[in-house]
């Protein structure tokens, strides 16, 4: 019986095992197919093309050079190597437009072939470069999207890092008063209070960002704009306290007592004792609280979306607005038509995502096991 | 005994015929409150109202799983396009109209902007109030996400179908906007008008000297001929007590010459 019992647990450890496993071998293998397409698209919207006359002597167009023709910011051929000829530009109105030498227009491919003396200009399908290396991201600009996720790599970074350098500090300041030197009366009332933090939803946290922080950045720093990667960072720090205390300060419980007593009978101080001796015991559970806090802040989608203003432009300072990569998933996705352009991009985004976590976590191990050697 | 189940049957289907709008959240506490109270006046219909937006409500007309699209622009060249080539003629009607406001900080000295003032603004070519004759102090353009009807019409109406300017800060709905216009001095940012509050300014746009309104048409698609249900509740929606409800939340009520 007892056999039974035995091997019953063992199968269902196995098997609940094997199902999560395989459920995150799925999500990775889906995130993957989704995204991956997106090279193989056209850079210009599906089903249309854009064409010039027969005779201009332009014959390729970068998408940026593209925006800029249709924004009106370049207005004469003579900018893109072609003859010093003012541009003029038809966008789609159901309505086949008279072409002249001058003209650009965009128009559904099915029509290219009865205008006469027009010639589809090539521009070739979305290049990695252009979508790793691009500083815009205009991804419902018609007629060519721009896919440039440099601004919004460069805007996760800086808040996570800025998050976590605020975080870091406090949540081990916290973790070691905890651990080590609160009274329990005190440490009962600050664990759950700590805990409690973790179960705000991150609406909450967004929404008291834009209501009492922005502001109070804004009047403090005399900035012109209150929403900032500063902001976001400041909010994310919070978030990601109780992540940093709970595991730093567990991993901190774990320091035998004996060692800890050993260190104070040879008569070092309580201090001495706390940065010579424990922390450095368990610094590989420390390290894993900052990665777990670091990945809270990396992947945190509300409250960034609602304090950092979102425009996607490479932030030089951490007092101007970013747009974080979850931020701009979860903003896009749900009207992003399913298995296009637009859509794959943003899967890529999360690919991306994947791949810093995944450097993170990666990392974190190497150090660990250094550290483990040098015990031995 | 047969006969019976039947019966009830029908009476049953009858009573519950649920007909369904789905479609542009822009839309949807009109046709909801519409709704409420067209149910109210004709018992035994069933409406139900979801959003999703204006993309979903027109593909689900297509797949035929809704009775009511609800829409905040008109159909694309795609769109018309496929309910063609299904052999499906489709109905067009406006139920109310929808003002978009220019808003800016309380304490802005600026009280009107042109067309075109307004466009480079938003593309980024004006970037101090001073410019416009206002204070000196940087301008702080707020749109919505691209995901918002409001964002593509503005871009459409005002801004001509130019892009807006890269640094502009973008946000995930009309409630954070109004909000961060609301604390930021050198704000500007474009609500719809049932969401204008004593907290913001809202500025007059001109072109020419004129006015210049930037309003959208709220649209109800169905097919055509349209079942007696249908044209039913979009009567109600056009008559005078359905208009009175657009009117209360704020909306602009159609005249009737347009309709007709």
């Amino acid at each position: 019986m007892k056999k039974i019992v035995e091997l019953c647990v063992r199968n269902v450890l196995f098997v609940s095992a094997a199902v999560t496993t395989l459920a995150i071998v799925l999500i990775v293998i889906f995130l993957f197919r989704q995204g991956v397409g997106l090279f193989a698209r056209p850079a210009v919207e599906e089903g249309f093309s854009l064409v010039v006359s027969a005779g201009n002597p332009v014959k390729k167009l970068t998408p940026q050079q593209v925006k800029l023709i249709f924004d009106g910011d370049v207005d004469n051929w003579s900018f893109l190597g072609g003859s010093h000829e003012p541009i003029e530009i038809y966008r789609w109105n159901e309505e086949i437009p008279v072409m002249n030498e001058r003209s650009i227009a965009f128009i559904p491919t099915q029509y290219v072939s009865s205008l006469p003396g027009v010639r589809t200009v090539d521009m070739g399908r979305i290049s990695p470069g252009d979508y790793f290396g691009g500083r815009e991201w205009f991804p419902t600009s018609q007629p060519v999207p721009l896919f440039g996720v440099l601004p919004l790599l460069a805007g996760t970074l800086w808040v996570s890092l800025a998050a976590i350098l605020f975080a870091l500090p406090f949540g081990l300041a916290i973790a070691i008063y905890m651990a080590e030197l609160a009274p329990k009366r005190i440490h009962g009332i600050l664990k759950p209070v700590i805990e409690l933090l973790a179960g705000i939803p991150s609406v909450v946290y967004g929404f008291f960002g834009l209501v009492v922080l922005v502001p109070l950045i804004q009047k403090s720093m005399n900035l012109p704009v209150g929403e900032t990667a500063f902001a976001g960072a400041v909010v994310l720090a919070i978030m990601a306290l109780p992540t940093i205390v709970t595991v730093a300060a567990d991993a901190l419980r774990t320091v035998p007592k004996a060692a800890r007593e050993a260190s104070l009978a040879l008569g070092a101080s309580q201090m001495q004792t706390i940065f010579r001796v424990t922390i450095p015991y368990c610094a590989s559970g420390i390290l894993a609280a900052v990665v777990l806090g670091i990945g809270r802040a990396v992947g945190e989608t509300m409250a960034v979306l609602m304090v950092t203003g979102n425009a996607a432009i490479i932030p030089d300072s951490l007092f101007k607005p970013v747009r974080t990569i979850p931020a701009t998933i979860a903003a896009e996705l749900g009207e992003a038509p399913a298995g296009g352009a637009h859509y794959q991009a943003l899967f890529m985004l999360g690919i991306i995502l994947f791949f810093i976590t995944l450097l993170i976590s990666i990392s974190v191990e190497i150090m660990s096991s250094r550290k483990r050697r040098q015990e031995i | 005994m047969k006969k019976m189940v039947v019966l009830l049957f029908v009476v049953i289907a009858s009573h519950l015929y649920a007909q369904k709008i789905k479609g542009s959240d822009t839309v949807l506490p009109l046709a909801q409150k519409e709704a409420e109270i067209y149910m109210q006046v004709s018992p035994g219909i069933l409406t139900t109202v979801t959003g999703g937006g204006s993309g979903v409500g027109i593909l689900s007309l297509l797949e035929g799983t809704t009775d009511i699209a609800m829409s905040s622009r008109s159909l694309k060249y795609e769109e018309r396009l496929r309910f063609k080539e299904l052999g499906r003629e489709v109905m067009e009607t406006v139920i109310a109209f929808d003002a978009l406001c220019v808003i800016v900080h309380p304490s802005n000295r600026v009280t009107a902007l042109t067309r075109q003032q307004l466009e480079d603004i938003f593309r980024g070519k004006i970037t101090r109030w001073s410019q416009v004759g206002g204070e000196n102090i940087p301008v702080v353009v707020y749109v919505r996400e691209t995901s918002s009807g409001t964002y593509e019409f503005f871009k459409e109406t005002v801004l001509k179908y130019k892009n807006y300017m890269a640094g502009a800060l973008s946000m995930p709905a009309t409630g954070t906007v109004i909000q961060s216009v609301s604390q930021t001095r050198g704000a500007i940012g474009y609500v719809g008008f049932p969401y204008v509050n004593d907290k913001v300014k809202t500025l007059k746009i001109t072109q020419n000297g004129k006015e210049y309104p930037v309003v959208r048409p709220l649209l109800l698609y169905y097919l055509r001929p349209a079942v007696s249900e249908v044209q039913s509740f979009v009567d109600f929606v056009l008559s005078d007590s359905g208009q009175q409800i657009a009117r209360e939340m704020g909306y602009i009520e159609v005249q009737h010459e347009e309709n007709r």
